[in-house]
Protein backbone atom coordinates (compact mmCIF):
# COMPACT_ATOMS: atom_id res chain seq x y z
CA UNK A 1 0.00 0.00 0.00
CA UNK A 2 1.78 3.41 -1.03
CA UNK A 3 0.46 6.72 -1.13
CA UNK A 4 0.29 8.08 -4.68
CA UNK A 5 1.99 11.84 -4.61
CA UNK A 6 4.80 13.23 -3.18
CA UNK A 7 5.63 15.12 -0.48
CA UNK A 8 5.03 18.88 -0.51
CA UNK A 9 8.56 20.00 -1.13
CA UNK A 10 8.14 21.95 1.68
CA UNK A 11 8.28 19.60 4.24
CA UNK A 12 11.38 17.81 2.92
CA UNK A 13 14.52 18.46 4.47
CA UNK A 14 18.03 17.94 3.13
CA UNK A 15 18.18 14.27 4.66
CA UNK A 16 14.93 12.89 6.78
CA UNK A 17 16.11 14.04 10.48
CA UNK A 18 17.18 17.72 8.81
CA UNK A 19 15.51 20.66 10.25
CA UNK A 20 13.05 22.00 7.47
CA UNK A 21 13.75 25.47 5.97
CA UNK A 22 11.81 28.89 7.68
CA UNK A 23 9.02 29.36 6.61
CA UNK A 24 7.43 33.05 7.15
CA UNK A 25 4.62 33.86 9.80
CA UNK A 26 5.49 29.79 11.15
CA UNK A 27 5.90 29.63 14.86
CA UNK A 28 7.55 26.04 14.51
CA UNK A 29 9.89 24.48 11.68
CA UNK A 30 7.68 21.77 12.25
CA UNK A 31 5.19 19.58 8.87
CA UNK A 32 1.92 19.82 10.83
CA UNK A 33 2.27 23.12 10.63
CA UNK A 34 2.49 23.76 7.27
CA UNK A 35 0.26 21.17 6.15
CA UNK A 36 -2.55 22.92 8.35
CA UNK A 37 -1.35 26.22 7.45
CA UNK A 38 -1.28 25.09 3.67
CA UNK A 39 -5.56 24.56 4.21
CA UNK A 40 -4.48 20.77 3.92
CA UNK A 41 -6.90 18.23 6.02
CA UNK A 42 -4.56 16.84 8.31
CA UNK A 43 -4.00 13.59 9.81
CA UNK A 44 -2.41 13.10 13.10
CA UNK A 45 -2.04 9.71 15.10
CA UNK A 46 -1.45 8.70 18.44
CA UNK A 47 1.70 6.45 19.53
CA UNK A 48 1.52 4.28 22.81
CA UNK A 49 4.74 4.61 24.55
CA UNK A 50 6.45 1.49 25.47
CA UNK A 51 6.82 -0.82 28.80
CA UNK A 52 10.43 -0.35 27.28
CA UNK A 53 13.99 1.00 27.51
CA UNK A 54 14.94 -0.33 24.01
CA UNK A 55 14.73 2.67 21.15
CA UNK A 56 13.69 -0.14 18.36
CA UNK A 57 10.23 -0.55 20.68
CA UNK A 58 9.51 2.77 19.52
CA UNK A 59 10.70 3.10 15.97
CA UNK A 60 8.64 -0.32 14.99
CA UNK A 61 5.51 1.79 17.06
CA UNK A 62 5.86 4.68 14.29
CA UNK A 63 6.71 3.55 11.25
CA UNK A 64 3.62 2.10 10.70
CA UNK A 65 2.19 5.25 9.94
CA UNK A 66 4.88 6.18 7.94
CA UNK A 67 3.54 7.95 5.02
CA UNK A 68 0.02 8.42 6.28
CA UNK A 69 0.03 10.86 9.28
CA UNK A 70 0.93 14.53 9.36
CA UNK A 71 2.14 14.45 12.80
CA UNK A 72 2.53 11.44 15.68
CA UNK A 73 1.27 12.43 19.25
CA UNK A 74 3.84 10.58 21.34
CA UNK A 75 1.21 10.04 24.89
CA UNK A 76 2.07 10.98 28.20
CA UNK A 77 1.52 8.93 30.78
CA UNK A 78 -2.06 8.52 29.17
CA UNK A 79 -4.54 7.18 31.64
CA UNK A 80 -2.48 7.92 34.40
CA UNK A 81 -0.16 4.47 33.12
CA UNK A 82 3.80 4.90 33.43
CA UNK A 83 4.86 4.41 30.03
CA UNK A 84 8.43 5.66 28.22
CA UNK A 85 8.10 9.41 28.34
CA UNK A 86 6.60 11.61 25.45
CA UNK A 87 9.98 13.72 25.60
CA UNK A 88 12.08 10.94 24.77
CA UNK A 89 9.69 9.48 22.35
CA UNK A 90 9.38 12.66 20.89
CA UNK A 91 13.02 13.29 20.70
CA UNK A 92 13.60 9.35 19.02
CA UNK A 93 10.94 10.69 16.86
CA UNK A 94 12.61 13.83 15.25
CA UNK A 95 16.16 11.49 15.17
CA UNK A 96 14.30 9.33 12.52
CA UNK A 97 12.54 12.14 10.77
CA UNK A 98 9.06 11.99 11.81
CA UNK A 99 7.22 15.25 13.09
CA UNK A 100 6.31 14.28 16.65
CA UNK A 101 3.38 16.19 19.21
CA UNK A 102 4.98 16.07 22.40
CA UNK A 103 2.11 15.73 25.09
CA UNK A 104 2.60 17.52 28.71
CA UNK A 105 0.25 16.59 31.28
CA UNK A 106 0.12 18.81 34.06
CA UNK A 107 -0.58 15.77 36.38
CA UNK A 108 2.60 14.88 36.91
CA UNK A 109 5.51 17.81 36.62
CA UNK A 110 5.09 21.26 38.18
CA UNK A 111 6.32 24.46 36.49
CA UNK A 112 10.13 23.57 36.94
CA UNK A 113 10.01 20.29 35.29
CA UNK A 114 7.95 21.37 32.35
CA UNK A 115 9.53 24.95 31.40
CA UNK A 116 12.58 22.88 31.25
CA UNK A 117 11.35 19.72 29.54
CA UNK A 118 9.72 22.57 27.10
CA UNK A 119 13.45 23.58 26.20
CA UNK A 120 15.20 19.96 25.94
CA UNK A 121 12.27 18.95 23.76
CA UNK A 122 12.58 21.89 21.81
CA UNK A 123 16.50 21.87 21.08
CA UNK A 124 16.12 18.11 19.96
CA UNK A 125 13.81 18.85 17.54
CA UNK A 126 10.34 18.63 18.90
CA UNK A 127 8.21 21.09 17.19
CA UNK A 128 4.54 20.70 18.25
CA UNK A 129 3.71 20.43 22.04
CA UNK A 130 -0.15 19.80 23.09
CA UNK A 131 -0.91 20.91 26.35
CA UNK A 132 -3.29 18.82 28.77
CA UNK A 133 -4.75 18.70 32.17
CA UNK A 134 -4.19 14.74 32.48
CA UNK A 135 -6.62 11.49 33.79
CA UNK A 136 -6.44 12.25 37.49
CA UNK A 137 -4.05 9.24 39.26
CA UNK A 138 -7.08 7.48 40.71
CA UNK A 139 -7.78 5.68 36.74
CA UNK A 140 -4.30 4.53 36.11
CA UNK A 141 -1.80 1.63 37.99
CA UNK A 142 0.11 3.93 40.27
CA UNK A 143 -3.31 5.39 41.62
CA UNK A 144 -1.22 6.04 45.09
CA UNK A 145 1.11 8.85 43.38
CA UNK A 146 0.97 12.21 44.24
CA UNK A 147 -1.07 14.28 41.59
CA UNK A 148 0.90 17.54 40.77
CA UNK A 149 -1.12 19.84 38.89
CA UNK A 150 0.40 22.61 39.99
CA UNK A 151 -0.49 24.42 36.36
CA UNK A 152 -4.03 23.98 34.58
CA UNK A 153 -3.60 23.48 30.44
CA UNK A 154 -4.46 27.00 30.23
CA UNK A 155 -2.06 28.59 32.48
CA UNK A 156 0.49 25.68 31.04
CA UNK A 157 -0.15 26.82 27.84
CA UNK A 158 0.55 30.70 28.43
CA UNK A 159 3.36 30.26 29.84
CA UNK A 160 5.05 28.13 26.48
CA UNK A 161 3.76 31.12 24.57
CA UNK A 162 5.58 33.48 26.68
CA UNK A 163 8.90 31.43 26.81
CA UNK A 164 8.16 31.68 22.47
CA UNK A 165 6.97 34.65 22.00
CA UNK A 166 8.59 36.75 25.26
CA UNK A 167 11.94 34.26 25.22
CA UNK A 168 11.71 34.15 29.11
CA UNK A 169 10.18 31.76 32.29
CA UNK A 170 7.77 32.71 34.26
CA UNK A 171 10.04 34.34 36.65
CA UNK A 172 11.07 36.19 33.84
CA UNK A 173 14.36 34.91 33.38
CA UNK A 174 15.28 35.74 29.65
CA UNK A 175 15.91 32.73 27.66
CA UNK A 176 18.74 32.63 25.17
CA UNK A 177 17.16 30.84 22.60
CA UNK A 178 13.44 30.61 22.75
CA UNK A 179 11.83 27.26 21.87
CA UNK A 180 9.89 27.49 18.12
CA UNK A 181 7.07 25.07 18.90
CA UNK A 182 3.44 25.00 17.77
CA UNK A 183 1.10 24.84 20.67
CA UNK A 184 -1.87 22.37 20.46
CA UNK A 185 -4.60 22.19 23.09
CA UNK A 186 -6.85 19.07 23.71
CA UNK A 187 -10.48 19.77 24.16
CA UNK A 188 -14.04 17.33 24.51
CA UNK A 189 -17.11 18.63 22.94
CA UNK A 190 -19.37 15.54 24.48
CA UNK A 191 -18.71 16.06 28.50
CA UNK A 192 -20.77 18.58 30.56
CA UNK A 193 -20.98 21.31 30.90
CA UNK A 194 -21.44 21.43 27.29
CA UNK A 195 -22.62 25.26 26.67
CA UNK A 196 -19.26 26.11 28.44
CA UNK A 197 -17.16 23.70 26.28
CA UNK A 198 -16.68 26.36 23.37
CA UNK A 199 -15.97 28.89 25.95
CA UNK A 200 -13.01 26.74 27.47
CA UNK A 201 -12.30 26.58 23.86
CA UNK A 202 -11.46 30.48 23.27
CA UNK A 203 -9.73 30.81 26.72
CA UNK A 204 -7.30 27.87 24.86
CA UNK A 205 -6.91 29.84 21.74
CA UNK A 206 -6.76 33.28 23.63
CA UNK A 207 -3.98 31.09 25.73
CA UNK A 208 -2.06 30.56 22.71
CA UNK A 209 -3.38 27.19 21.47
CA UNK A 210 -2.85 26.94 17.51
CA UNK A 211 -4.71 23.44 17.11
CA UNK A 212 -6.93 21.42 18.98
CA UNK A 213 -7.31 17.81 19.20
CA UNK A 214 -10.42 16.80 20.81
CA UNK A 215 -11.75 13.81 22.55
CA UNK A 216 -13.17 10.56 20.51
CA UNK A 217 -16.13 11.63 18.31
CA UNK A 218 -18.53 8.86 18.20
CA UNK A 219 -21.50 11.15 18.42
CA UNK A 220 -21.65 13.18 14.84
CA UNK A 221 -24.85 15.49 15.99
CA UNK A 222 -22.95 16.09 18.88
CA UNK A 223 -19.93 17.91 17.52
CA UNK A 224 -21.82 19.85 14.73
CA UNK A 225 -23.61 21.63 17.80
CA UNK A 226 -20.14 22.54 19.35
CA UNK A 227 -18.98 23.25 15.60
CA UNK A 228 -21.99 25.50 15.09
CA UNK A 229 -21.13 27.38 18.22
CA UNK A 230 -17.48 27.47 17.68
CA UNK A 231 -17.73 28.78 14.16
CA UNK A 232 -20.54 31.84 15.22
CA UNK A 233 -17.50 32.62 17.61
CA UNK A 234 -14.92 32.39 15.01
CA UNK A 235 -12.86 30.25 16.73
CA UNK A 236 -12.50 28.03 13.42
CA UNK A 237 -10.44 30.90 12.04
CA UNK A 238 -8.02 31.01 14.99
CA UNK A 239 -7.01 27.66 15.50
CA UNK A 240 -7.13 24.21 13.67
CA UNK A 241 -9.27 21.63 14.87
CA UNK A 242 -8.90 18.20 14.49
CA UNK A 243 -11.39 15.67 15.87
CA UNK A 244 -10.34 12.57 17.26
CA UNK A 245 -11.48 9.57 15.68
CA UNK A 246 -10.52 5.91 16.43
CA UNK A 247 -12.47 2.53 15.66
CA UNK A 248 -13.60 0.44 18.37
CA UNK A 249 -12.57 -3.14 18.03
CA UNK A 250 -16.12 -4.71 19.43
CA UNK A 251 -18.77 -3.78 21.48
CA UNK A 252 -17.59 -4.88 24.66
CA UNK A 253 -14.76 -2.82 24.04
CA UNK A 254 -16.67 -0.18 23.66
CA UNK A 255 -18.54 -0.61 27.30
CA UNK A 256 -15.51 -0.68 28.62
CA UNK A 257 -14.05 2.38 27.26
CA UNK A 258 -17.37 4.10 28.32
CA UNK A 259 -17.15 3.11 31.38
CA UNK A 260 -12.98 3.10 32.35
CA UNK A 261 -11.65 6.11 30.14
CA UNK A 262 -12.51 9.25 31.65
CA UNK A 263 -14.19 11.29 29.04
CA UNK A 264 -15.39 9.30 26.64
CA UNK A 265 -19.09 9.32 25.32
CA UNK A 266 -20.35 6.40 23.07
CA UNK A 267 -23.82 6.85 22.24
CA UNK A 268 -25.89 3.76 22.58
CA UNK A 269 -26.70 3.54 18.75
CA UNK A 270 -22.98 3.23 17.92
CA UNK A 271 -22.64 -0.25 20.42
CA UNK A 272 -26.15 -1.76 19.28
CA UNK A 273 -25.01 -1.41 15.72
CA UNK A 274 -21.69 -2.93 16.51
CA UNK A 275 -23.71 -5.53 18.83
CA UNK A 276 -25.67 -6.02 15.34
CA UNK A 277 -22.69 -7.25 13.12
CA UNK A 278 -21.18 -10.07 12.12
CA UNK A 279 -17.73 -9.26 12.25
CA UNK A 280 -17.91 -6.71 15.45
CA UNK A 281 -14.10 -5.66 14.46
CA UNK A 282 -14.30 -4.96 11.05
CA UNK A 283 -18.05 -2.49 11.93
CA UNK A 284 -15.93 -0.98 14.04
CA UNK A 285 -13.64 0.44 11.41
CA UNK A 286 -16.20 0.85 9.24
CA UNK A 287 -17.71 3.55 11.60
CA UNK A 288 -14.44 4.87 12.22
CA UNK A 289 -14.27 5.60 8.57
CA UNK A 290 -17.70 7.12 8.03
CA UNK A 291 -16.74 9.02 10.56
CA UNK A 292 -14.12 10.50 9.40
CA UNK A 293 -15.89 11.05 5.64
CA UNK A 294 -18.49 13.01 7.11
CA UNK A 295 -15.68 15.23 9.32
CA UNK A 296 -14.21 15.92 6.27
CA UNK A 297 -17.06 18.09 5.03
CA UNK A 298 -17.78 19.50 8.07
CA UNK A 299 -16.83 23.22 7.59
CA UNK A 300 -14.07 24.75 10.38
CA UNK A 301 -12.66 20.83 10.58
CA UNK A 302 -9.22 21.26 9.93
CA UNK A 303 -8.01 17.66 10.60
CA UNK A 304 -8.72 14.47 12.46
CA UNK A 305 -6.65 12.65 14.84
CA UNK A 306 -6.79 8.94 15.00
CA UNK A 307 -6.36 6.94 18.49
CA UNK A 308 -6.51 3.43 17.65
CA UNK A 309 -5.06 2.00 20.86
CA UNK A 310 -3.91 -1.62 20.21
CA UNK A 311 -5.45 -1.35 16.71
CA UNK A 312 -2.27 1.21 15.67
CA UNK A 313 -1.63 -1.36 12.11
CA UNK A 314 -5.26 -0.40 11.21
CA UNK A 315 -4.32 3.01 11.29
CA UNK A 316 -2.92 3.50 7.02
CA UNK A 317 -5.90 1.05 6.25
CA UNK A 318 -8.33 3.30 7.84
CA UNK A 319 -6.66 7.11 6.44
CA UNK A 320 -6.39 5.08 2.71
CA UNK A 321 -9.68 3.79 2.50
CA UNK A 322 -11.63 6.52 3.96
CA UNK A 323 -10.14 8.52 1.00
CA UNK A 324 -9.20 11.65 3.63
CA UNK A 325 -6.12 12.40 2.10
CA UNK A 326 -7.80 12.96 -1.19
CA UNK A 327 -4.47 12.13 -3.19
CA UNK A 328 -1.88 13.69 -1.22
CA UNK A 329 1.30 11.90 0.35
CA UNK A 330 1.97 13.09 4.07
CA UNK A 331 6.05 12.56 4.49
CA UNK A 332 7.76 9.68 4.80
CA UNK A 333 11.29 8.36 4.22
CA UNK A 334 11.74 6.62 1.28
CA UNK A 335 11.01 9.32 -0.72
CA UNK A 336 13.93 11.61 -0.06
CA UNK A 337 16.78 10.96 -2.50
CA UNK A 338 20.07 10.01 -1.53
CA UNK A 339 19.04 9.05 1.78
CA UNK A 340 20.25 6.38 4.43
CA UNK A 341 17.42 3.81 5.60
CA UNK A 342 17.60 3.70 9.59
CA UNK A 343 17.40 0.45 10.69
CA UNK A 344 18.47 1.14 14.06
CA UNK A 345 19.47 4.13 16.11
CA UNK A 346 21.70 2.25 17.87
CA UNK A 347 24.64 1.49 15.41
CA UNK B 1 -23.73 24.10 51.96
CA UNK B 2 -20.78 25.22 49.03
CA UNK B 3 -23.52 23.64 46.82
CA UNK B 4 -25.82 26.33 48.38
CA UNK B 5 -23.59 29.64 48.37
CA UNK B 6 -23.42 28.58 44.01
CA UNK B 7 -27.12 28.36 43.74
CA UNK B 8 -27.57 31.86 45.38
CA UNK B 9 -24.51 33.15 43.37
CA UNK B 10 -26.07 36.26 42.43
CA UNK B 11 -26.70 37.19 46.47
CA UNK B 12 -23.33 36.15 47.03
CA UNK B 13 -21.69 38.42 44.51
CA UNK B 14 -24.18 41.09 46.32
CA UNK B 15 -22.41 40.57 49.49
CA UNK B 16 -18.95 40.42 48.06
CA UNK B 17 -19.14 43.21 46.45
CA UNK B 18 -20.15 45.06 49.46
CA UNK B 19 -17.56 43.46 51.48
CA UNK B 20 -15.29 44.27 48.97
CA UNK B 21 -16.03 47.90 49.38
CA UNK B 22 -15.77 47.17 53.19
CA UNK B 23 -12.55 46.09 53.01
CA UNK B 24 -11.23 49.06 50.90
CA UNK B 25 -12.91 51.80 53.05
CA UNK B 26 -10.93 50.20 55.73
CA UNK B 27 -7.38 49.55 54.24
CA UNK B 28 -6.00 52.25 55.62
CA UNK B 29 -7.00 52.01 58.96
CA UNK B 30 -5.89 48.47 58.38
CA UNK B 31 -2.79 49.65 57.10
CA UNK B 32 -2.13 51.66 60.21
CA UNK B 33 -2.50 49.09 63.02
CA UNK B 34 -0.11 46.83 60.42
CA UNK B 35 -1.07 44.05 58.01
CA UNK B 36 1.73 41.68 59.29
CA UNK B 37 -0.11 41.95 62.80
CA UNK B 38 -3.36 40.76 61.30
CA UNK B 39 -2.59 38.33 59.49
CA UNK B 40 -2.54 35.53 61.69
CA UNK B 41 -6.31 36.31 63.43
CA UNK B 42 -7.81 37.14 59.65
CA UNK B 43 -6.78 34.60 58.30
CA UNK B 44 -8.54 32.40 60.89
CA UNK B 45 -11.63 34.49 60.66
CA UNK B 46 -11.58 34.29 56.60
CA UNK B 47 -11.12 30.53 57.40
CA UNK B 48 -14.02 30.19 59.76
CA UNK B 49 -16.38 32.19 57.63
CA UNK B 50 -15.42 31.30 54.04
CA UNK B 51 -14.74 27.32 54.57
CA UNK B 52 -18.12 27.45 56.27
CA UNK B 53 -20.10 29.37 52.97
CA UNK B 54 -17.19 27.63 49.98
CA UNK B 55 -15.58 24.64 51.64
CA UNK B 56 -12.32 27.36 51.51
CA UNK B 57 -9.01 26.11 51.11
CA UNK B 58 -7.16 28.54 51.83
CA UNK B 59 -5.15 29.30 48.61
CA UNK B 60 -4.74 32.82 49.37
CA UNK B 61 -5.66 34.07 45.94
CA UNK B 62 -9.39 33.80 46.00
CA UNK B 63 -11.36 34.11 42.74
CA UNK B 64 -14.98 33.25 43.52
CA UNK B 65 -15.89 36.14 42.21
CA UNK B 66 -14.80 34.69 38.56
CA UNK B 67 -15.64 31.11 39.08
CA UNK B 68 -19.30 31.45 39.52
CA UNK B 69 -18.90 31.25 43.47
CA UNK B 70 -17.75 27.37 43.33
CA UNK B 71 -14.36 27.07 44.43
CA UNK B 72 -11.77 25.47 42.18
CA UNK B 73 -9.25 24.68 44.74
CA UNK B 74 -12.23 21.84 45.52
CA UNK B 75 -11.58 20.59 42.22
CA UNK B 76 -8.98 17.32 42.85
CA UNK B 77 -6.83 18.61 39.94
CA UNK B 78 -7.19 22.14 41.39
CA UNK B 79 -8.53 23.60 38.32
CA UNK B 80 -8.82 27.56 38.30
CA UNK B 81 -10.00 28.08 34.35
CA UNK B 82 -12.60 25.14 33.79
CA UNK B 83 -13.20 21.97 33.46
CA UNK B 84 -11.43 18.92 32.97
CA UNK B 85 -12.33 16.80 29.77
CA UNK B 86 -12.68 14.15 32.67
CA UNK B 87 -16.66 14.96 33.81
CA UNK B 88 -18.81 12.26 33.98
CA UNK B 89 -22.22 11.97 31.71
CA UNK B 90 -23.90 13.15 34.91
CA UNK B 91 -22.28 16.16 35.36
CA UNK B 92 -19.79 14.47 38.32
CA UNK B 93 -16.49 14.29 39.03
CA UNK B 94 -14.03 12.09 37.17
CA UNK B 95 -11.74 11.04 40.17
CA UNK B 96 -14.79 11.39 42.79
CA UNK B 97 -17.74 9.82 41.07
CA UNK B 98 -20.03 11.11 43.90
CA UNK B 99 -19.18 14.72 43.82
CA UNK B 100 -20.30 17.25 41.58
CA UNK B 101 -17.41 18.62 39.06
CA UNK B 102 -16.72 22.17 40.31
CA UNK B 103 -17.32 23.90 37.42
CA UNK B 104 -19.97 22.41 36.24
CA UNK B 105 -21.70 24.48 39.17
CA UNK B 106 -19.02 26.93 38.76
CA UNK B 107 -20.27 27.49 35.03
CA UNK B 108 -24.21 27.53 36.51
CA UNK B 109 -23.25 29.70 39.40
CA UNK B 110 -21.90 32.29 36.84
CA UNK B 111 -24.91 32.03 34.94
CA UNK B 112 -26.90 34.36 37.83
CA UNK B 113 -23.84 36.90 38.48
CA UNK B 114 -24.27 40.16 37.26
CA UNK B 115 -20.31 39.41 36.41
CA UNK B 116 -20.88 36.25 35.40
CA UNK B 117 -18.83 36.65 32.01
CA UNK B 118 -15.56 36.81 34.36
CA UNK B 119 -15.57 32.92 34.22
CA UNK B 120 -13.95 33.22 30.53
CA UNK B 121 -11.23 35.07 31.62
CA UNK B 122 -7.53 33.48 32.00
CA UNK B 123 -6.68 33.32 35.63
CA UNK B 124 -3.07 33.07 35.93
CA UNK B 125 -1.14 29.82 37.88
CA UNK B 126 -1.76 30.28 41.20
CA UNK B 127 0.79 31.34 43.28
CA UNK B 128 1.79 28.58 46.10
CA UNK B 129 3.34 30.89 48.07
CA UNK B 130 0.59 32.56 49.29
CA UNK B 131 -1.08 29.00 50.58
CA UNK B 132 -2.93 29.41 54.34
CA UNK B 133 -2.45 33.78 53.61
CA UNK B 134 -5.18 35.99 53.87
CA UNK B 135 -6.88 36.79 50.45
CA UNK B 136 -9.01 39.68 52.49
CA UNK B 137 -5.76 40.80 53.94
CA UNK B 138 -3.70 40.68 50.39
CA UNK B 139 -7.05 42.75 48.89
CA UNK B 140 -6.58 45.21 51.71
CA UNK B 141 -3.48 45.74 50.94
CA UNK B 142 -4.07 46.16 47.34
CA UNK B 143 -6.36 48.87 47.90
CA UNK B 144 -4.08 50.62 50.34
CA UNK B 145 -1.11 50.81 48.09
CA UNK B 146 -3.26 51.55 45.50
CA UNK B 147 -3.67 55.35 47.63
CA UNK B 148 -1.19 55.90 48.87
Amino acid sequence: MTAAAAPHPHDVGADPAAPLVDLPGHSSRGRLERVLRRGEFAVTAELSPPDSANVDDVEVRARIFEGWVDGINATDGSGAHCHMSSVAVSAILTRIGYSPVLQISCRDYNRIAIQGNVLGAAALGVGNVLCLTGDGVQCGDHPEAKPVFDLDSISLLSVIRAMRDEGRFMSGRKLTFAPRVFLGAAENPFAPPLDFRVIRLKKKIDAGAQFVQTQYCFDFEMLRTFMTKARDMGLDERCFILVGVGPLASARAAYWMRASVPGVHIPDSVIARLEGAPDQRAEGKRICIEMIQALREEPGVAGVHVMAYRQEQKVAEIVHESGVLRGRAPWRRDFIPKMQPVESLEG
Amino acid sequence: MRTWAVRHSALMERLYKAFEGTIARAAPMLARIGFARLERPVAALESGVKGFLFDCRMCGDCVLSKTGMSCPMNCPKGLRNGPCGGVRANGNCEVYPEMPCVWVEAYRGSLGMREGAAIAGILPPLNHALKGSSAWLSLAREKAGARG
